[in-house]
């Protein structure tokens, strides 16, 4: 698995960040480090996808975690499935994987459901002041009907999988490194 | 012990005197030619015997990474991901068309399958950051034979490495106690003579002696720089009561251009030599020099400019228009204050070859003193100016469009890359209305337009 994996090396951002640090591999990054990204800042969902490389309430992520990150962009290596050996853990790059980092990008509290609330203010993030309150909600509403099975008002991975699933996420959420 | 003594000295001495001789002569051959505007020549057969031994050097590298079949170039110069040129719009239509079997018709509405797109983008731009790569120095393809340039060279054989020695010594103890003495000559000349010039009484021989006195020290300055520089177009250099606009890469841009026109300049008013400098040189011609305090208040240099343009008799400003300096490999954001002032603007565009020696300066990771070092132990500095025709603001146009009208002039003739965003990126957060822009296109994505929702 390792030596398969394209060397990311070059991409930890110790350009930004005037920390002064000169071995930015060991000191790690900040969250304050990645909101430098000019561009980033300006992604409505910037915020989030900050969020995602500090997983637990970490103030710092080092250079393995944010390789790991990253990893799950990583195009889908077209192996048969039937041949990879089930008692290892599931590549990071897998679908479930994929489809699971965008869950947490929806699911704010980490209980593992995108509630109407949480849907709410992941939509207020991508659309600003552009819209209402009441369009929005309503939205939301139809949103978390349409993908909820169970009833319980809120959607649980299963079912932001089973919605998904004609999905072609293996294109859409992998960034192909040129060589 | 004794029998040594004489013989030492002897030594000694001959090697002074021709040292001294040697010295003297150069001087004369350089500072006179400036004091003239003659040129011998010189420079531009040095560059020439230069780019053969830099060629001759590559051919090594390349046959010795052969030999061993490694690769010897990293490809990475425009971006190490691939991406898709596509807008906002396009991209979600296709994540939802990938993900539904219903017919998509243009009704907005919003997909879970959305957020992919922010998604992918966001990692991209960690990836890959297009504003942070501006600011660190371009890598060149080939290897000139400086250290400091040579990330992934890897395959030097033994005669590269002697010729690198010995450019090492050549730079360091030929060409850099020879520009550091010319250097020196210069300045103190350009403060003498700016003051001796001011004592007499305002009148055309005091602005021709002064316009003078400037040109031939800037000249010097160029040569202390080893500056081989290319003018285009001089038909169009600037006129009195207008402002001179160019790309900021290194403060030799000031040096660049002054030693081919006579200009009036712009700055905040600094401590030590820098100090002393400029108010040697407003006692010779009127300069505009601020106060740290005056420069945060925008309406009082609008306002100082602004008469400095309309008196006719006054020399044309020089002004940076990007804030910052970029390393020449695209031109960034122009800030509107120059352009709010209505005078007539000439654009120049200035590019720098980085072969003999890279002229930016990274100011975050080198000082001024270290960066004029590194600048007087390279090769040369080798660059073209283009004077490119003046513009006037039209009646429709405001400050930011004519800003990027000509910020587009000037990158089209540099062959830079035209870039949208501010400079001041680097140091500071990125504007809140960037990120609306996004907001708003994909809101209209999601709810559509506002004559759409009273209609329903």
């Amino acid at each position: 698995m390792v030596n398969k994996r394209p060397c990311y090396c070059y991409l930890f951002p110790f350009g930004l960040g005037h920390s002064g640090v000169h071995n930015p591999l060991e000191a790690g990054q900040s969250p304050a480090d990645l909101q430098q990204i000019g561009a980033l800042a300006v992604n409505p969902l910037g915020d989030r996808i900050v969020d995602s490389f500090f997983p637990d309430g970490n103030h710092r992520v080092d250079f393995p975690g944010f390789v790991r990150v990253l990893a799950h962009f990583r195009p889908v290596d077209e192996e048969d499935p039937g041949m990879r050996d089930p008692k290892q853990p599931e590549p990071l790059n897998s679908r479930t994987n994929k489809l699971r980092f965008a869950f947490q990008l929806y699911d704010l509290d980490r209980d593992g459901k995108i509630s109407r609330q949480e849907m709410l203010q992941v939509l207020r993030l991508m659309v600003g002041v552009q819209v209402t309150e009441e369009q929005l909600e309503s939205i939301a509403d139809r949103t978390v009907q349409e993908a909820d099975e169970d009833g319980d008002g809120a959607v649980s991975f299963l079912e932001f999988t089973k919605s998904l699933e004609k999905m072609n996420i293996e294109q859409k959420m992998s960034i192909r490194v040129l060589k | 012990m004794f029998l040594l003594l004489p013989f030492d000295s002897l030594i000694v001495n001959l090697l002074g005197i021709s040292l001294t001789v040697l010295f003297t002569l150069l001087l004369v051959f350089i500072i006179v030619p400036a004091i003239f505007g003659v040129s011998f020549g010189i420079r531009k057969l040095y560059m020439k015997t230069l780019l053969k031994i830099f060629a001759w050097a590559t051919l090594r590298m390349e046959r010795g990474a052969k030999e061993k079949n490694h690769q010897l170039y990293k490809p990475y110069t425009n971006g190490i991901i691939a991406k898709d040129p596509t807008s906002l719009e396009e991209e979600i239509k296709e994540i939802r068309r990938s993900g539904s079997s219903k017919a998509l018709d243009n009704t907005p509405e919003f997909e879970l399958s959305d957020i992919f797109y922010f998604c992918r983008k966001g990692m991209e731009t960690i990836m890959d950051d297009e504003v942070t790569k501006r600011f660190s120095a371009e890598e060149l393809e080939s290897w000139n034979l400086l250290s400091r340039t040579n990330y992934n060279f890897q395959y030097i054989s033994l005669r590269l490495t002697v010729l690198w020695g010995l450019g090492v010594l050549i730079r360091y103890c030929f060409l850099l106690p020879l520009r550091i003495a010319l250097a020196f000559t210069g300045i103190s000349l350009l403060v003498v003579g700016t003051t001796l010039v001011g004592y007499l009484p305002n009148g055309r021989f005091k602005e021709f002696l002064s316009k003078h006195v400037h040109l031939m020290c800037y000249r010097i300055c160029v040569r202390a720089l080893t500056a081989i520089i290319t003018y285009h177009d001089r038909k169009n250099r600037p006129r009195n009561g207008g402002l001179c606009v160019a790309n900021h890469t290194s403060p030799i841009d000031v040096i660049i251009l002054a030693s081919d026109g006579y200009y009036a300049m712009v700055g905040q008013v600094h401590g030590g030599l820098m100090g002393v400098i400029q108010r040697a040189m407003v006692k010779a011609c009127p300069h505009v020099w601020f106060e740290r305090s005056e420069v945060k208040d925008r309406h009082l240099v609008a306002k100082r400019l602004t008469e400095h343009v309309q008196d006719k008799s006054k020399l044309p400003i020089l002004i940076f228009p990007e804030g910052t300096c970029i390393n020449n490999t695209s031109v960034m954001m122009f800030k509107k204050g120059s352009f709010e002032i209505g005078a007539t603007v000439y654009p120049v565009a200035i590019k720098y070859d980085p072969q003999f020696g890279d002229a930016f300066w990274n100011s975050s990771k080198y000082g001024m003193v270290t960066y004029l070092l590194r600048m007087m132990t390279s090769w040369a500095i080798v660059c073209s100016v283009w004077y490119l025709p003046p513009m006037t603001r039209e009646k429709d146009e405001d400050a930011v469009q004519f800003a990027n009208r000509v910020k587009s002039a000037i990158a089209r003739q540099g062959g830079l890359v035209d870039l949208l965003w501010d400079g001041g990126l680097k140091r500071e957060k990125v504007k809140d209305t960037f990120k609306e822009e996004q907001q708003k296109l994909y809101s209209k994505m999601i709810v559509g337009n506002h004559e759409d929702r009273s209609r329903s």
